[in-house]
């Protein structure tokens, strides 16, 4: 045991001397788990992994995480999980002591130790000092009062979300303020909106992100953001915070009191400094630091965000990763040394695409180019001085971010594409022809990709070229778009000029009404227990009054499966098959196709069609695929008439149009059929009899083959099952579409009544995790079959708890909405609503 | 002057975000939409790709999408929107008491085409 535990700890003990490990190895102690020290210690480990014995001292008691990603995790996009940067595997397989928990109070540089909170003495050989930043508190009275906290932890993330599930006292929903309209202040008020809160942001400033964005910029996002419902003060002095006890608003030097149950400050950030000033180095506004990133003391260093290197102090990621690439060099005696770092910022606030790189105020000699196109919301501004790129803003529009950064750090002359500059890089680099490969091939190999890990063009491209050839394995590799992924259309262009074909894409945004993909989408319905379209896209700050015609089917789907037996289910959003419970052919007339339980019809209902083709002119009856009879050609005004004289006969809904089950294909069985092993056809009704009627994300087929010789063509089905003599194979995942899949082997059951259970735990997996017009065979590929039978087939409670919710959701699915109309339900649907009949004329 | 308008019904007749069909004999059958937001067009129900019924698409803003081949068309002006390259005529309409009209002239000129 190298260390005491805490519990054997007599804080203040003198004695409390840790016992010499009999490691022999340099000991370099980090004080701080945070993104620069563990970065360093990675970057260290890259070049000579065994050359220090690393023990690492957190203050926080987690592992290494993403502090950029808080935002994420705030607004539900993300789990802590997933923002975890290194787990404790990662500690362990490289031989890392990790303390969490116990923050470093103390250096003593003459006798080369450090202690900690508890009491821990550790001596090193080199010590690193990354401890980051400290949120800046402004002095107002109220400023301790409890529900008055920063954004800068797990810890602050978690009382904002407690916050948020309260409420407020009153039962409406609670109130914030969030004091700084900067980036972060922005990110927690997004986040706090999107949970459910009343935000206030109060700035000081005229305008937003004033160090980031010029005023016009600033105008463009306060716009923005008031428009998804966020109250913005700007030139707003904050006097005090008030409340008894606890916070219950905030008072401002004008005398407006805002209420709230939450004040969140995030007025700015200062470098931590004082443990290093305590122990006696140099002190500038933060630790002074050489390119090596040594401070005053040759054994101590120091890393991120509490250094001061020539003067200049960096609250961003970028320098960090520059840093800790020399801080590396410098300890394996490579000698890089750091040179500074030209910083931009390209984000998206709540959506919004925000970029700036450089120096935008102006001033003497500098030319202002500036491009506004106010209809598509895109503003750009490019400062040139000496022909030279030295600043750019860019709102609504980012793509060409990267370029400008780029032409601003090489500095090159720019005089020849003065005139193009402004219009971007595809098109000042030659040509009209606007090709976005062509401006991330011309890219230079130290253009920064993804800002959140620090990754360059030229690290992607050999993380391509060692194999990575999917958007996942570049994220697993190199880390590049595995954050807050607004590279992900930068990875995915590199993979595909590296590769030179077309790459698997990662999940896309739903639509071009929102910034979601439809997994966040269905999570945060569930989430926030959002029950209407209209709530959904208000809560998720659609950018459309009401959607599209892409959106709205699947909100509908979503919150269908999400609710059962709740949601009222909107005709509005349903394409037009599903809401006229028929098939809409070419020609605008519709076709229908009555259920045919198992293939299996009898005289009555033979003559029930045949009836109605008669009655009504048909002129086409058809055996579909699914063994059904399709009548076609009805007329939309005749169409509850057909279903009626259909229910009389005892037939009901085929749903061969909607997003649903829609057929159980049987073959005979061993009732007839001399191969056949399994009564097919009982089990096909039996299972169709359960499952009709239930909406799912695509078209959804069954089909049940008595023997292995599959004339039920189960194998290509979305759930098959296959009867043996010893019982029933299972597949599942099958189609016979534009791209015929084959099945996969699910399990094989014993008994008909394992076969219907194991049929309604899958279809119940489907419904809930796949996305809108996602096929079972796409959907499977994409999770992966052992995923599919670790939750049905290894996972006996969690089946029986899928099964149980889709009989529970089928309890109230199963009507036949043939019926209703028939009754005359909607009658507008199928009735004109006049006639013009204009004057015969001879 | 009254007589230039037809009066084809109470705007109650179509709920918000759907639309009803009104056949003009030896003419083209017209489609009148009432968007989510309360506006009223109305257009030729053809779609000047395929012919699809619009009557029958989703009504999103001012568009409606054709339910066969889904082209977007703006029930402003009836002009494809995207890509798509067409355009449907538009049938002049007004809301007057709580009643729909359509301009009588634009309803009949279709006889002649």
């Amino acid at each position: 045991m190298e260390f005491q535990t805490r519990d054997d700890v007599s804080t203040g003990n003198e004695e409390d001397l840790f016992v010499p490990s009999d490691d022999v190895r340099e000991h370099l102690v980090v004080v701080g788990n945070g993104m620069a020290g563990c970065r360093a210690v990675e970057e260290l480990l890259a070049r000579d992994g065994a050359r220090y014995r690393v023990t690492i001292f957190g203050a926080e008691p987690h592992v290494n995480y993403n502090r950029i990603m808080l935002s994420p995790v705030l607004a539900g996009e993300k789990t802590f999980e997933d923002i975890i940067i290194n787990n404790q595997q990662w500690y362990d397989d490289n031989g890392i002591e990790l303390i969490v928990a116990d923050p470093i109070t103390a250096i003593d540089r003459t006798a080369k130790t450090v202690r900690s909170e508890s009491g821990r003495t550790v001596s090193y050989d080199r010590l690193l000092i990354a401890t980051g930043s400290d949120p800046f508190i402004i002095p107002v009275p109220g400023k301790d009062l409890p529900g008055v906290i920063s954004f800068r932890d797990m810890r602050d993330v978690d009382t904002m979300l407690a916050a948020a599930d309260a409420g407020a006292p009153d039962g409406e929903q609670g109130r914030a303020v969030v004091i700084g309209g900067g980036l972060l202040g922005l990110e927690a008020a997004h986040g706090l909106t999107l949970r459910g809160m009343k935000v206030t942001i109060l700035h000081i400033m005229p305008t937003l992100m004033e160090r980031q964005l010029d005023e016009a910029a600033g105008w463009l996002l306060k716009t923005a953001l008031e428009d998804r419902g966020q109250t913005i003060l700007t030139g707003a002095d904050t006097a005090e915070i008030f409340g008894q006890g606890k916070v219950e608003g905030v008072r401002l030097k004008d005398g407006t009191l805002i209420p709230a149950t939450l004040v969140v400050m995030a007025v700015g950030i200062r470098p931590s400094v004082a443990l290093a000033r305590e122990a006696g180095l140099d002190i500038g506004r933060g630790i002074k630091v050489d390119d090596h990133m040594v401070t005053s003391d040759p054994a101590v260093l120091a890393v991120g965000e509490c250094v001061e290197h020539e003067g200049n102090v960096y609250g961003l990621v970028a320098p960090l990763w520059d840093m800790c690439r020399s801080l590396a060099d410098g300890l394996t005696d490579q000698h890089s040394g750091y040179k500074g770092s030209v910083t931009s910022t390209k984000l998206k606030v709540a959506g919004l695409d925000v970029f700036s790189a450089g120096d935008f105020s102006g001033g003497e000699g500098c030319e202002d180019i500036v491009l506004r196109d106010a209809s598509r919301g895109v503003y750009k501004r490019v400062v040139v001085k000496d022909d030279r790129v030295i600043g750019a803003v860019l709102y609504g529009d980012t793509a060409d971010g990267g370029w400008y950064f780029d032409l601003l750090k090489r500095q090159e002359n720019v005089a020849d594409i003065r005139d193009f500059l402004i219009f971007g890089q595809s098109f000042a680099s030659g040509g009209g022809a606007l090709d976005p490969k062509a401006a991330v091939a011309a890219l230079s190999d130290d253009a920064e990709i993804c800002g959140c890990n620090g990754v360059s063009k030229g690290q992607v491209v050999a993380c391509i070229e060692k194999g990575a050839c999917s958007l996942d394995a570049v994220r697993g590799t190199c880390k590049a778009s595995a954050s807050c992924g607004s590279c992900t259309g930068l990875v995915e262009t590199i993979l595909a000029l590296t590769l030179g074909e077309d790459v698997q894409s990662g999940p896309k945004t739903m639509c071009k009404c929102t910034s979601f993909g439809h997994d966040d989408v269905r999570r945060e319905i569930v989430a926030q227990g959002m029950t209407s379209i209209p709530e959904v896209m208000q809560k998720l700050h659609w950018a459309t009054p009401d959607g599209c015609s892409s959106c709205r089917p699947a909100l509908n789907y979503y919150l269908l499966c999400a609710l059962p037996g709740e949601y009222v289910d909107d005709q509005q959003s349903r394409f037009v098959n599903e809401r006229m419970h028929a098939n809409i052919q070419k020609d605008g007339t519709y076709s229908v196709v009555p259920r045919m339980w198992g293939g299996l019809t009898n005289p009555r209902e033979l003559r029930a069609i045949a009836d109605v083709v008669e009655k009504y002119d048909a002129p086409m009856v058809k055996v579909t695929g699914g063994q059904r009879l399709d009548i076609f050609g009805i007329k939309k005004e005749d169409l509850p008439a057909v279903w009626a004289d259909l229910n009389a006969a005892g037939m009901v809904s085929g749903h061969a149009y909607g997003k649903s089950l829609r057929t159980v294909k049987t073959c005979v069985g061993s009732e007839w059929c001399r191969f056949g092993t399994q009564d097919s056809t009982g089990l096909g009704v039996k299972t169709e009899r359960m499952t009709w009627g239930s909406w799912m994300p695509h078209k959804f087929k069954i089909a049940v083959s008595g023997c292995p010789r599959n004339c039920a063509e189960a194998t290509i089905k979305d759930f098959g099952v296959v009867c043996v003599d010893s019982g029933y194979e299972l597949h599942v995942g099958g189609n016979g579409g534009i791209h015929v899949r084959v099945t996969d082997l699910l399990c094989k059951v014993a008994t008909e009544q394992e076969a219907l259970d194991y049929c309604a735990a899958f279809t119940q997996l489907y419904r809930e995790e796949a996305r809108y017009l996602e096929r079972t065979a796409p959907w499977i590929e994409r999770v992966g079959v052992d995923y599919v039978k670790a939750r049905i087939v290894e996972d006996d409670v969690g089946r029986e708890a899928l099964r149980a919710r889709f009989l529970y959701s089928q309890s109230f699915s199963q009507d036949d909405p043939w019926a209703e109309r028939a009754a005359g339900e909607h009658a507008e649907l199928h009735q004109h609503i006049a006639e013009v009949r204009p004057m015969e004329t001879v | 002057m009254i007589g230039d308008w037809l009066d084809i019904g109470s705007v109650n007749q179509i709920t918000p975000g759907n639309a009803r069909t009104l056949p003009v004999r030896g003419g083209e059958e017209i489609a009148i939409f009432r968007t989510l937001g309360g506006e009223f067009h109305a257009l030729v129900n053809r779609c000047p790709h395929k012919h699809g019924p619009l009557s029958q698409g989703i009504v999103h803003g001012g568009v409606v999408t054709c339910p066969l081949h889904n082209w977007n068309i703006s029930l402003k002006t009836g002009e494809a929107l995207g890509e798509d390259k067409g355009c449907v005529p538009v049938i002049p309409l007004k809301i007057d008491a709580g009643r729909i009209f359509l301009l009588r002239s634009a309803v009949m000129g279709q006889l002649a085409a």
